[in-house]
């Protein structure tokens, strides 16, 4: 790593995260003024306003250049969206973990402006006016969550179109569609000319931010005493003249291209998952074998470059959420996951020059962003797979591993065309989606574990005392498992059905109040409809529901299969009770439902056939469910950390976990379940069928030792493969001992650095929260015997 | 990677199959990289000839099953008393060892909630034990792995071990058996027939030594790698390498040539470890190697080095 880059990642670790309000500010001074426009057109103007004022920085010895806010790590704020109160300010910059410094200015801008504007105008503020008193109540009980009750959607990653056309290219894409708009027959031919003229002003908002990049680096020019960082900025400059407006001509320009295109789109809104390049070995490698051919780069310039770009997404902490509901997602990541390998449109082997020199990156810069992944194709060369084996294990949790074959097989079921699935990907933790075409928004998580209390309390919830599900009868009345699984079902169906009828209201709140017109642009088929990304506009609309604690929940109703109705050691009624109580007075019985029941993760069809029961009654009552833009329903398996939120709010559960402790992670086993080794995960993870979801979740811990050698790279990169033969969606692993976890909780400080996988992302293990620190060390370690 | 009884019941099956020759399972470990090529199953049988004083695996010695309880685990809550068909458990006992008219038939262990009860040792079905070895055969295919009888001592159930050996050949599985050849030489070379690999453990080639650290001498142990050597292309030997104990240069020196002399070509040196102290406590039985220390890094490069000399690879890696 040069000095430059070692330097500008040094400043990027030690700067500490605050909260910027210049942008709510802007936001709120044009908003008071704001013209008779169509919708569209005022978010465009929202945006150019914003671009044309806020301040630019261009830091020392910077390559690639701009801020979301005046400077790294300066997070602004979305009032548009959800409106912080002054006590939030307070728990953001005095809480313990992921902290934001706030400044006696930002309290008083938000006093006096921000607040008294925006407090009953927010889209939450609207939100909760209209979602229905029993999605409240399910939602106060912690069945489910919901993503956009403070972010956006958006939720999409970019394809290659800004390489091939820049913004002016696209906009002449919208310019031949407003030519081409037949009055006379198309009934809908002015509201597509006002998204349409939205999406060219909002083009020029970034376009303008670009330049004025090129302004300040002139500026500087002007002033440098150095002779070669002189030569740097007036480079800076012209780069920024240049993109993204036009197609880039150079590795260095492509680079800058993207990163103006990715601030675009989160200034724009504060979309969830930010924005990620997608497949950027793909994406790069016509720049680099170009200029590495007619010698204009090397290979060392390429890497520092890249790494001055690696450091630009570490400097965008994910914007803090209101109120106390950080535990949902208590990180600083914002989820760009680029994806490496793969293969390309036409099918073939996608791993190129670029895709090595990228997992050196990620190797050398260890930073919490952007997390990576690799995509494995069976068609992909055995030394990309080995290569990142090597940095896996390595222990600080990047990249994870998807099977490439799996997600087109996915996303070709959910009606893609096979070229859309082929330079499709994985975003955020594991989602699938056609990368450039797609709208696939995550709705929410979904306590499954919360759901099957609920049915053992014939439709209380016993931690508010608060009757929310279906009364569907005394569990203790039951004779046959049947019956158990019956009320379970018709409880299950009760919850989606409360969770998807607020999320119609959502999806419709957002495409009717918040169009978000640059992504548009950047999104097919949105210039070819007219129509925007929050409407319906992309080519391919998902919505996902995340079930959360699937182990969790076949394991209890492998316990009351196994103990009650099959070895009868206890009754219906008793065990009920003990949940209830917390297992008090009744450990004997705890310890029973631990360690002597079928637990899924053990290859064990007695367990396993739970999750299968569990997965088919998910698509059942979500798969293909439609919404009001147009959209799609289907299932996603991850956890983000939203099973330790979960786990706090729901109750002791059968399979003989306490109340408030965590529920299973992905599709992990529960804690400590598995004991057959990770082999007979992997084989009960494959019973589920993953092609009927839109990702899954799978955790594997290793100690170092385990992957000693060659022989150890070779045998995980086996372990791997196997698991795609099986048609496995994704796996990643944790390398690292429970001591050195141990280690790291009672010495943060010399251990800062630690970095974990936690779930579809990787954390630094100091910033994560007790409980969750907990939860990791008791992931199974696999040990070698 | 402990399979233990979850294992017996996860296949789905009985021990009740008549006819078929039941063996005595210690333990199944899935995920075993070290027991030969790729990823193997490893089914370690129970019962061994030697008592090597740096055993790390003393409940595999006996042959038959015995208890192995793990005291902190007990609760106290006497269940394993009340499932006594015998009457003979004391109340809350889980960490005394089979007592006067105990005939370890496991009810104990069964209701035992916590695993403070545990059985080293259950019989198992060839075509049990052969279902099991299966499920991992994707992870064979694709890495060259396959299944290991190790122990204990496996060829001291050779009927047994014959015939999951050549179901698993049938099969397509690769067979390796470990050995420390202290065994019926017909038995060995039964087995051999069925076997795709030999690891073939050597400790010394001084016979006072051996008999002083194993309890037997080694003549058979010898004679019988020679025989082995004769009629089986694929053989690693594996040397336990025991600071002040068997490291000498004298023993090393004599173990590579004699390993020379019999045209063997590969041999892994194994450094001893101590991660087996903990069983001798739950066994309560003496560990004699308390005070010796893993090997140093340049101590095992030089003993790798000496052997090498003889022309021989020296692994693992």
């Amino acid at each position: 790593m040069t000095e430059r880059v070692a330097r500008l990642r040094q400043l990027s670790l030690d700067t500490r995260p605050t909260l910027s309000t210049e942008r709510a500010e802007l936001m709120t001074e044009f908003y008071r003024q704001a013209p008779a426009v169509p919708l569209p057109i005022l978010r465009a103007r929202s945006l150019r306003h914003l671009m044309e004022r806020k301040a630019i920085y261009i830091g020392e010895g910077e390559l690639i250049v701009g801020e979301r806010g005046p400077r790294p790590k300066a997070t602004p704020t979305y009032p548009e969206l959800c409106c912080h109160t002054l006590d939030d300010f307070e728990i953001l910059d005095t809480r313990e973990k992921i902290s934001f410094a706030v400044s006696d200015e930002a309290r008083a801008a938000y006093r006096d402006k921000v607040i008294p504007f925006w407090h009953d105008r927010s889209i939450r503020h609207r939100m909760f006016e209209q979602l229905p008193q029993e999605w409240k109540d399910a939602y106060e009980a912690g069945v489910f969550t919901e993503f956009m009750e403070q972010r956006a959607p958006g939720h999409t990653v970019a394809d290659d179109k800004i390489y091939r056309k820049g913004l002016a290219g696209l906009q002449a894409d919208i310019d031949r569609q407003l030519a081409s708009l037949d009055f006379l027959n198309d009934l809908e031919a002015y509201d597509k000319k006002q998204q349409l003229l939205g999406m060219r002003l909002a083009a020029d908002a970034v376009i303008r931010f670009a330049e004025r990049h090129a302004e300040q680096a002139e500026r500087l020019a002007a002033v440098e005493a150095d002779p070669t960082r002189r030569a740097e900025l007036e480079l800076i400059a012209a780069t920024c003249r240049h993109v993204p407006r036009q197609p880039p001509r150079t590795f260095w320009e492509a680079l800058q291209a993207y990163w103006f295109v990715h601030l675009g789109v989160i200034t724009e809104l504060n979309t969830w998952d930010s924005f990620c390049p997608g497949r950027l070995d793909q994406h790069l490698y016509p720049f680099y074998k170009r200029e590495i051919e007619a010698g204009t780069l090397t290979r060392e310039r390429a890497r520092e470059l890249l790494q001055c770009f690696w450091v630009k997404f570490n400097n965008q902490p994910a914007p803090p959420k209101v109120g106390v509901t950080a535990a949902e997602s208590g990180t600083y990541t914002d989820f760009s996951n680029i994806g490496l390998g793969g293969m390309k449109a036409d099918g073939s082997d996608g791993v190129n020059e670029v895709t090595y020199l990228l997992l050196e990156v990620i190797d050398e810069m260890r930073l919490l962003q952007p997390s990576s992944n690799i995509q494995l194709s069976k068609k992909n060369p055995e030394r990309f797979l080995r290569k990142a084996c090597e940095v896996i294990r390595k222990g600080w949790g990047q990249p994870s591993i998807f099977n490439a074959d799996m997600v087109v097989a996915e996303l070709v079921r959910q009606g893609k065309s096979v070229e859309d699935a082929r330079c499709a990907g994985t975003s955020g933790c594991v989602e699938a989606g056609a990368f450039g075409k797609e709208s696939y928004i995550l709705t929410g998580y979904f306590n499954l574990p919360k759901v099957l209390e609920i049915t053992l309390n014939d439709g209380l919830d016993p931690r508010t005392g608060k009757t929310i599900g279906l009364e569907t009868g005394d569990p203790a009345a039951f004779t046959a498992f049947d019956q158990v699984l019956d009320a379970f079902a018709r409880q299950l169906r009760h919850f989606i059905d409360v969770k998807i009828a607020g999320n119609q209201i959502i999806e419709r709140l957002y495409a009717a109040c918040m169009p978000a017109p640059f992504l548009s642009i950047i999104t097919d088929d949105c210039i070819a409809k007219g129509r925007d990304y929050n409407n319906g506009g992309a080519r391919y609309n998902t919505r996902y529901i995340m079930p959360v604690g699937p182990a969790t929940t076949a394991d209890s109703l492998s316990a009351i299969q196994y103990h009650v109705f099959d070895r009868k050691t206890v009754t219906m009624e008793r065990l009920v009770k003990a949940t209830r109580d917390n297992f008090a007075g009744a450990e004997p019985l705890r310890q029973l439902l631990v360690n002597k029941t079928p637990k899924y993760g053990n290859d064990d069809e007695y367990a396993d056939r739970f999750v299968e029961r569990l997965c088919g009654m998910l698509v059942r009552d979500i798969d293909g469910r439609r919404g009001p833009t147009g959209s799609t329903y289907h299932v996603n398996y991850l956890s983000t950390t939203c099973h330790v939120y979960f786990g706090s709010v729901c109750g002791a559960t059968p399979d003989g976990r306490r109340a408030g402790a965590p529920v299973s992670d992905g599709i992990s086993p529960a804690h400590g379940a598995d004991r057959n080794g990770p082999t007979a995960v992997i084989r009960s993870a494959a019973r589920m069928d993953h092609a009927r979801s839109g990702g899954t979740l799978l955790n594997q811990k290793f100690t170092p030792s385990l992957l000693d050698g060659d022989d150890g790279i070779e045998q995980l990169a086996h372990l791997v493969r196997s698991y795609f033969k099986l048609d496995g969606h994704h796996i990643q692993f944790n390398v690292v001992t429970a001591d050195t976890l141990r280690a790291a909780q009672k010495d943060p400080e010399k251990y800062r650095d630690l970095i974990v996988r936690v779930a579809g992302y990787s954390d630094y293990f100091c910033d994560l929260t007790k409980e969750l620190q907990e939860e990791i060390i008791a992931r199974t370690e696999q040990r070698q015997f | 990677m402990s399979t233990e009884a979850e294992g017996t019941r996860a296949a789905g099956r009985q021990v009740d199959e008549p006819g078929d020759p039941i063996g005595t399972i210690l333990r199944i470990a899935r995920f075993a990289i070290h027991d030969g090529p790729g990823i193997r199953t490893t089914v370690f049988l129970k019962g061994c000839p030697l008592r090597c004083a740096w055993c790390h695996s003393p409940e595999s010695q006996r042959a038959a099953p015995e208890f192995m309880p793990q005291p902190d685990r007990c609760i106290r809550c006497g269940s394993c008393t009340a499932a006594c068909p015998h009457g003979v458990l004391p109340a809350a006992l889980a960490d005394s060892a089979a007592p006067a008219g105990c005939t370890t038939c496991g009810a104990c262990v069964e209701a035992c909630p916590t695993g403070a009860r545990e059985l080293a040792g259950h019989p198992m079905t060839v075509d049990t034990l052969v279902a099991l070895v299966e499920r991992d055969r994707i992870f064979y295919d694709e890495s060259g792995g396959g299944v290991t009888f190790s122990g204990g001592e496996p060829l001291l159930q050779p009927e047994f071990v014959l015939e999951a050996a050549a179901s698993c050949r049938a099969e397509g599985i690769h067979v390796a058996v470990d050995t420390c050849g202290h065994v019926d030489p017909d038995a060995l070379l039964a087995v051999a027939r069925e076997a795709d690999l030999f690891l073939f453990d050597l400790k010394t080639v001084d016979e006072a030594a051996h008999r002083r650290l194993t309890g037997v001498p080694n003549d058979l142990i010898l004679s019988n790698l020679e025989r082995l050597a004769a009629v089986h292309p694929r053989i690693i030997v594996r040397f336990p390498l025991i600071p002040g104990v068997n490291d000498d240069e004298a023993n090393v020196r004599g173990i590579g040539a004699l390993l020379a002399s019999y045209r063997l070509t590969r041999v892994d040196v194994l450094p001893y470890h101590r991660a087996g102290l903990a069983k001798y406590h739950r066994l309560q039985q003496p560990y004699a190697l308390e005070e010796i220390e893993p090997p140093s890094p340049s101590h095992l490069a030089g003993v790798v080095k000496r052997l090498a000399g003889f022309g021989l690879i020296v692994g693992p890696s």
